[in-house]
């Protein structure tokens, strides 16, 4: 199987007359944690979109390990069926508890499981991210922030997936809860051999557990390698980002 | 392709397990019966064989090693499949909490009903404070116009009372001619036709004009009033207007409950004519009941008092309406099926008010002799 995990190129997305991305490449490694940062308004959220085939892209080409994510019909089963996605808030069905939320990606792609072998994965899920059972009764709204967080994971990775997308994972939550959530992410990333795709603000999350970062603006990806390298590259943004006060805060803490 | 999972017994080591192939979730609920079937003195288990493994295969694994007593660490594997092995092995430590016991079915009926019962009787509670609360505010506010949510309240008049208006006549003057239509099947008997005229006149200027207004408006308002505090509770509105230093029920109830108050009588006049015009329209086309005698009719037949004892009711009709509304909407708790359930419940409410209200009255004018 191929090495890259996700392949984009010259991809293109508009919205009306406005221009989020034009030419944009971008590489994933199999394995790897890949941070993507970026301004306000510079896609980051779109590009995920466009890599679940949400959104269909203006122009350019999208694999997913190799199968190409277009228009055709079934061309996304295959990625629906490997890909987890944790959006920002957990998006966590409200009128189901948090066992039946991790319950409904395994009825929808295995139908024929026995309900109590049903019950026991997802209760595995949920004690994977760190939940006590006493949370799997428990309506979404009868949690805090962090554990919806947790749920809105233990969600994502019902299926086994190979692939794992996160939108802000760590915004709303206190350091903490951050820096815990981010340790959870690196062992769960590890140990289930996890393709993360993770899109972020938060600069200790990018020092803490992302092996790349690709930095997006101007409608493509500026730069994308390790930490160190992005740091140094000549771009004002960049340099903002990385050498302001909380990013120099933020590298104190893991140096 | 998934490579087929196999478990069996070393012929050379019969107390050794081999497994092997692809220990995945695809291939899970076969593998469990397999995995359930495993019986026997087993020895050692060797999971070298397991081309790939997943979080689902890790915890059958796991399983497997609980059942035969045997320390997960015991299992043999290959190197990069043991960092899952272990954190699902850790994962299922946490404390198994038991399966809480369902009461018998029977228990479970009579506390419903009895959960229904206090619920009923706390809810009358509820309604009469917010009617008191919304009183207090309403007088606390009167002698300071600078306070009055006018923009406001004429907004909801518009929405409530002008765009409701012809749906409103529409219908009553549908109604009017159905009305119409039965009392002269009825009449024709007796050679009475004429007296149609009278029934449609009883009918719709003491019951049926503000009576249709009102559950008309229970199911368009109502429900329009819930949902709408009902998202700005969940989005957590509600709050920042506590915040900030105002009053939600000066803000949010005052102005509904006053374009209410103004324009359900209005409304339920507007009921009123339009049914008659129903009824004078059948009478006219198919009763042979000329306009002029259906006009005379009426002024021989109206006093002031029918109308009255209809538009009396309208009021009280409006109060029930925007309290119910805006009290279900403040219960909204967070998440959208509850602003489903709370609207539901507003509509349902209002129009059983509104019509045990009607009946009330009713009896009321009649032993009064009105």
């Amino acid at each position: 199987m191929s090495e890259i995990a996700i392949s984009i190129a010259g991809l293109k997305n508009q919205f009306g007359l406005q221009v989020v991305h034009e030419h944009l490449d971008l590489e994933v490694a199999r394995g790897e944690i890949l941070g993507v940062v970026g301004g306000s308004g510079t896609g980051k959220s779109v590009l995920m979109r466009a890599i679940l085939g949400l959104r269909p892209p203006q122009a350019g080409r999208i694999e997913v390990f190799g199968h190409r994510v277009d228009e055709r019909a079934g061309s996304r089963d295959w990625l629906r069926r490997h890909s987890g996605v944790l959006f920002q808030d957990g998006a966590l069905f409200s009128s189901l508890t948090v066992q039946e939320n991790v319950e409904v990606p395994l009825k929808a792609h295995f139908p024929d499981l026995s309900h109590s072998l049903r019950r026991e994965l997802a209760l595995l899920k949920i004690r994977l991210v760190g939940l006590s059972d006493e949370a799997a009764p428990k309506l979404p709204a009868e949690l805090s922030g962090g554990m919806r967080k947790r749920a809105g994971l233990a969600r994502a990775l019902a299926l086994d997936p190979e692939l794992l997308f996160l939108d802000e994972p760590t915004a709303g939550l206190d350091p903490i809860g951050a820096a815990a959530f981010d340790q959870l992410l690196a062992t769960l990333s590890k140990a289930l051999g996890l393709t993360v795709f993770l899109i972020t603000h938060d600069l200790d999350t990018l020092y803490s557990i992302c092996d790349r970062v690709a930095v997006i603006g101007e409608g493509r990806i500026l730069t994308v390698g390790p930490l160190d390298e992005v740091e140094t590259f000549d771009h004002p943004w960049v340099q903002d980002y990385f050498h302001g006060p909380r990013a120099r805060a933020a590298r104190k803490g893991t140096t | 392709m998934p490579e087929t999972p196999v478990i069996e017994t070393d012929s050379e080591h019969p107390g050794c397990v081999r497994l092997s192939g692809d220990w995945i979730v695809d291939r899970i609920a076969d593998l469990q019966a397999r995995v359930d079937q495993l019986r026997g003195p087993v020895e050692a288990l060797d999971a070298r064989g397991i081309e790939r493994i997943d979080a689902a295969g890790a915890w059958l694994l796991v399983r497997l090693a609980q059942r035969l007593e045997m320390d997960v660490s015991a299992i043999e594997l290959e190197g990069e499949h043991r960092a899952l092995v272990d954190t699902v092995a850790r994962a299922e430590q946490h404390e198994q909490v038991g399966d809480t016991v369902r009461e018998p079915g029977w228990r479970r009926f009579f506390g419903a009903i009895g959960k229904l019962i206090t619920d009923g009787g706390s809810h009358f509670v509820k309604l009469s404070g917010f009617l008191g609360l919304s009183l207090a505010a309403l007088v606390r506010i009167a002698p300071r116009p600078r306070q009055w949510p006018v923009t406001a309240t004429i907004h909801h008049m518009q929405q409530t009372g002008l765009n409701a208006l012809p749906l409103v006549a529409l219908l009553s003057f549908l109604v009017g001619a159905v009305v119409a239509f039965l009392g002269a099947t009825v009449l024709r008997d007796f050679g009475a036709e004429l007296f149609v005229v009278d029934l449609i006149t009883f009918a719709f200027l003491r019951e049926f004009g503000v009576l249709l207004t009102a559950i008309l408006l229970a199911g368009r308002t109502a429900s329009a009033f819930t949902a709408q505090i009902g998202t700005m509770k969940s989005r957590e509105e509600i709050d920042a207007i506590r915040t900030l230093g105002l009053d939600p029920v000066v803000l949010l109830v005052l102005p509904r409950l006053v374009a209410l108050l103004i324009m359900l009588p209005v409304l339920a006049v507007a009921a009123m004519v339009a049914g008659m015009l129903g009824g004078l329209t059948v009478s006219v086309t198919s009763l042979g009941i000329p306009a002029e005698l259906f006009l005379s009719r009426v002024e021989e037949t109206i006093t002031l008092r029918h109308y009255l004892v209809g538009l009396i009711k309208a009021p009280l009709f409006a109060m029930v309406i925007a309290l119910v509304g805006c009290l279900e909407g403040f219960k909204v708790a967070g998440t959208a099926q509850s602003v489903g359930e709370r609207t539901t419940s507003a509509v349902v409410q209002c129009i059983s008010l509104v019509i045990i209200i009607d009946a009330l009255a009713a009896l009321f004018f009649m032993e009064i002799g009105w």
